[in-house]
């Protein structure tokens, strides 16, 4: 098997604020290959943005935000690079497209100008050839007429037209790894599926390793090989994505699939959906023991709320489930979360 | 079943003014020509792109914008043209709830507040101790605890905040609520309770719902029947589970066929829609849909389609009925 | 008391929460004009009781006591005048137009801005050309023209500095309107059928409170400022009536035989002034609604 592109290992990551320490991601570990998708899904708050944050080493300063363990791309420490060569890292090695679209391009510049900009940045070309390679890029996220478009401005393009040129400019230096913070949310289906193959495509062709940030289980299913589900800063859950979401172990991942609407059921009044009860918790609240336990079906009094679970595999696909009761053949049986 | 309210040949067109003097150069035709009635006691679910005119169709049915032309008929009497004072006995017929939890309450008003606001103008006879009692009783019913009402908004959650703005809406007894996308801006879990909350309520209180949503599943799960809107216009109308099963309209089809669907190996057949979207402020003649369309052919330049039914209570506008559309969903054949 | 709807005064008691007390209590300067403004006026109002000698009484074989001179703390007037007491009383005169035409001023520009920013449309267009076509003309001329016509009561001056001055509170008021009807919970009010009166003040106006607040208080220094501006120019307060203005303007002649004549009232404006613009300061940045969550 191929050396992952990146290898994350027990990713921490704490804010400072008037005075208090609240720790937002609580130890992550996971590897990505070439090629492959990784899905980061969870609910609002979770920690998703702060993760690809920190992978980029996007966070505030040292006293205001402290990160501990290790980010490693092809072989390099991220965590321990001078600001100085992480930004020679960003572009070639990492990029990202952000959750906000339409606020990652500037609306006074050209959007050819743009990209050429990001390809200046980084390497010596001649004009021309950095004029052809805007071009190609254009045209390879499917815009049409790119000599004519790279003259446009951002405001004279649609929201899907303008996701497109977001992803050129990440494409611009053909990263190892292309982190994607809900690339689609704000965009209408229609073009996120244009999107969304787009994104296949491309991965396709250049063998791109590419971590997904998602709230959406739909999104997961399109372009995932394996998921991730993160719960209050942790990883609850984890896989391949046949096994995750069809044979999901982890209470709280059963219950965000069972709230879920699906088309088969679409105008059969099929009854209420599946719920989760209360609310995610702060993260300067975290509940003890297993964070998901106050709101969690299956918790057992006296276990749950004692111990912390550790995300242990349940069989041989790499399946991992951080459940004290994951084990136990009760926590399969009741698929239906109560309503 | 009866028509609670009905638009008819309903248009909302917003003039685009330019230059020194606000000329009037062209006009967003954000709503052009609706014809619709909603029955008593359903759940209709209006769907449709962003920009397609789904919250100025909500708005304007709702009185708050008087429509370009048109007509709006509340149980047959029309409320186009009304005065403010003469729409008042209407206004507790008829409520919203909004998309945005954290702009659709007031910030500086108690729930309390917010919930007897509309019992001062529709009843103002009750005591304040009465209004109080309606608003702690309406709190339970949308499933918070009476013990909230003197909190401040910002005290509460997305989700519980979406619950307040349905007890407002509830507060007056309407008979018809136009929910505008009111859990697009939820986390999953929390808009699965909340979706339960609409079942809920339409179900007890008999109530008439318009359910404006972008997300098909979200639809699928609520609505009885569902129209679908593109560029200001009706695409399609049918019973849910027929648009579902046997969508008429080359653009019901590629919605259903774009929307993500958490399953595994169910990769559906994608229908991809061709070049850009047009300007609303200069619609392609004929079908508005035909310069997206994978079925267009020369005849649908020609003029507007109207809708013409397709099956049972089931509307399509498109012209070609010689198409074989794929369906989101596949009944399975019982044997 | 009941013309102020409730919500609006719970909004202002809510705008001195907690947090925002602490963090205007952690400006220091803010802090230093409160208590400033807190001594000067009790000065104003309390300390003619304890002077030996009231405003108005002229002593001649006094005349031009240096400070702290035959009872005379501050030194007397051309006609042997206590100045100590006739800086109270300036004072209480002083303050009451400043502050009177604050309120004044900002009644007439909260309207304004709310009925602007609310309707929208023409009816802003309209109101804030009007907005603009006040600040463009030379308001200390269009005072001086009001004041050479009128009889120059303290009534009458207050009344021309608000007329002069309600537009600087106009323009926020508008802007922070405009933001708040495009909220929900504006179209809310409009669909349980609210008339528009209720909606402006029930709704918008307690969510526009800290901004008004704090430029009600700038307006005060800028009254007091206006006030003491026409008064030493002669069209103001006239004597013998006592405005810190008018006791500057009678203290031109002498600069050199009798500087405290000009240096008292002089530093009681300054301070009041200054004293009211840290305390807008301090307001503005406890009420920034990005600063406290
Ligand atoms: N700069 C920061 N300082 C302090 N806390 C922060 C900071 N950035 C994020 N947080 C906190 O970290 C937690 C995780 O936030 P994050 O943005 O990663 O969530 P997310 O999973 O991306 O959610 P969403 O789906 O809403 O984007 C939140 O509770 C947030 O309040
Ligand atoms: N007050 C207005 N003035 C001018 N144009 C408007 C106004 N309101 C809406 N529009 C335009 O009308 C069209 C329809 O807008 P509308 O908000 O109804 O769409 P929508 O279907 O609700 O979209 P979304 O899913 O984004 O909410 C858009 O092109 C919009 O820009
Ligand atoms: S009328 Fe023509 S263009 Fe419109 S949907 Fe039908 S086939 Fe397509
Ligand atoms: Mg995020
Ligand atoms: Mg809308």
């Amino acid at each position: 098997m191929t050396d992952p592109v990146l290898s994350v290992r027990d990713l921490r990551v704490r804010f400072r604020s008037g005075g208090r320490e609240t720790q937002v991601v609580h130890g992550v570990d996971f590897d990505i290959r070439g090629g492959e998708t990784l899905a980061l899904v969870g609910e609002s708050g979770s920690g998703k943005s702060v993760t690809s944050f920190a992978l980029m080493r996007l966070l505030p300063e040292a006293p205001r935000c402290r990160i501990s363990g290790s980010v490693r791309i092809g072989g390099v420490e991220l965590l321990e690079l001078s600001e100085r060569r992480m930004a020679a890292i960003r572009g070639p090695r990492i990029a990202m497209i952000f959750q906000e679209p339409l606020t990652s391009l500037n609306p006074v510049h050209r959007v050819g100008d743009q990209i050429a900009e990001a390809i200046r940045f980084h390497r010596r070309m001649s004009r021309s050839a950095i004029r052809a390679r805007v071009i190609e890029l254009l045209s390879m996220v499917g815009i049409p007429d790119p000599a004519r478009r790279m003259h446009a401005y951002p405001g004279e393009m649609s929201g899907g037209m303008r996701q497109r040129v977001v992803i050129a400019m990440a494409l611009a230096l053909e990263p190892d790894l292309l982190i994607a913070d809900e690339p689609t949310t704000a965009l209408d289906v229609t073009v996120q599926a244009q999107i969304l193959e787009l994104l296949k495509d491309i991965q396709r062709r250049t063998n791109m390793a590419m971590l997904f940030i998602t709230h959406d289980f739909g999104v997961v299913a399109e372009i995932a090989d394996r998921v991730m589900v993160m719960y209050a800063g942790r990883i609850v859950e984890g896989g391949e994505l046949a096994e995750v979401l069809s044979s999901p172990r982890m209470p709280y991942t059963r219950g965000l699939l069972g709230s879920v609407p699906r088309f088969e059921d679409a105008g059969l009044r099929s009854g209420p959906l599946g719920t989760i009860e209360g609310f995610v918790p702060s993260p300067d609240a975290l509940p003890q023991g297993c964070a998901f336990h106050p709101r969690c079906p299956h918790a057992r009094p006296g276990l749950c709320d004692v111990d912390l679970p550790d995300l242990t595999a349940v069989d041989g696909t790499g399946h991992r489930v951080r459940c004290l009761r994951a084990s136990e053949p009760l926590a399969t049986e009741n698929t239906e979360v109560p309503a | 079943m009866t028509t609670l309210i009905e638009a008819s040949g309903l248009k909302q067109h917003y003039p685009v003014r330019q230059g020194l003097l606000g000329r009037q150069t062209a006009s967003v035709r954000a709503v052009d020509g609706i014809d619709l009635r909603i029955r008593r006691g359903e759940v209709l679910g209006l769907v449709g792109e962003s920009g397609s005119g789904k919250s100025t169709f909500g708005r304007t049915l709702m009185m708050m914008e008087q429509p370009t032309s048109g007509a709006v008929l509340y149980e047959g009497a029309d409320l186009v043209g009304r005065s403010h004072k003469a729409l008042h006995p209407y206004r507790r017929k008829m409520q919203m709830v909004f998309q945005d939890p954290f702009s659709s309450l007031n910030p500086r008003m108690t729930v309390e507040d917010s919930l007897t606001m509309p019992l001062r103008f529709h009843q103002p006879e009750l005591t304040a101790a009465q209004r109080r009692d309606q608003a702690a009783e309406t709190l339970e019913r949308v499933g918070l605890p009476r013990s909230m009402i003197s909190r401040y908004p910002h005290e509460f959650s997305g989700g519980q905040r979406q619950r307040i703005g349905i007890a407002r809406a509830l507060m007056v007894k309407p008979e018809f609520i136009v929910a505008d996308e009111p859990v697009s801006a939820l986390d999953v879990s929390v808009q699965a309770q909340v979706l339960n909350l609409f079942s809920s309520i339409r179900e007890t209180l008999g109530l008439t719902i318009l359910f404006v949503t972008h997300d098909l599943a979200v639809v699928g799960h609520i609505a009885d029947r569902v129209a679908v809107m593109y560029l200001g216009r009706i695409m399609e109308i049918a019973p849910t589970r027929a648009l579902f099963t046997a969508p008429a309209h080359p653009y019901t089809e590629t919605l259903l066929s774009a929307a993500p669907q958490p399953a595994v190996g169910a990769k559906r057949q994608r229908i991809a829609m061709k070049g850009e979207p047009p300007s609303p402020l200069a619609p392609p003649s004929g079908c508005v849909f035909r310069t997206r369309c994978a079925h267009a052919s020369p005849e649908c330049a020609a003029a507007r389609p109207p809708l013409r039914q397709r099956g049972p209570d089931h509307f399509s506008a498109c012209i070609r009925d010689d198409l074989s559309l794929v369906p989101a969903v596949v009944e399975k054949q019982s044997l | 008391m009941t013309a102020i709807p409730d919500p609006a005064r719970r909004a202002v008691f809510a705008v001195f929460r907690g947090p925002r007390v602490r963090k205007f209590m952690r400006h220091r300067l803010a802090m230093l004009g409160l208590v400033t403004i807190v001594l000067l006026t009790l000065a104003c109002f309390a300390g003619p009781h304890f002077l030996p000698y009231d405003e108005l009484y002229i002593d001649l074989r006094a005349r031009f006591s240096p400070p702290l001179s035959g009872g005379h703390i501050l030194g007397t007037d051309p006609l042997g005048r206590d100045i100590a007491a006739r800086l109270f009383s300036a004072g209480q005169i002083s303050l009451t137009v400043g502050f009177t035409a604050m309120v004044l001023s900002t009644l007439i520009g909260t309207a304004i801005g709310i009925v602007a920013g609310y309707f929208g449309g023409w009816t802003r267009t309209g109101l804030m050309r009007m907005v603009d076509a006040f600040l463009s003309f030379p308001s200390v001329f269009l005072m001086l023209t009001l004041a050479a016509f009128l009889k120059p009561s303290p009534a009458m001056i207050t009344i021309i500095i608000a007329v002069t001055s309600w537009m600087e509170v106009a323009r926020i008021v508008e802007a922070e309107v405009r933001g708040q009807a495009a909220r929900d919970f504006t179209a809310a009010a409009r669909m349980i059928g609210a008339p528009h009166w209720w909606i402006m003040g029930r709704e918008i106006l307690p969510n526009v409170m800290g901004p008004i607040i704090v430029a009600a208080t700038l307006t005060v220094a800028r009254a007091i400022l206006l006030e003491a501006y026409i008064s030493f120019l002669g069209y103001g307060i006239q004597p013998p009536l006592p405005s810190w203005g008018n006791m500057l303007n009678n203290a031109q002649q002498y600069l050199d035989s009798a500087p405290w004549l000009a240096i008292v009232p002089g530093v009681a404006i300054t301070l009041a002034v200054t004293s009211f613009n840290f305390i807008g300061d301090g307001l503005r940045d406890a009420l920034d609604a990005r600063s406290v969550q």
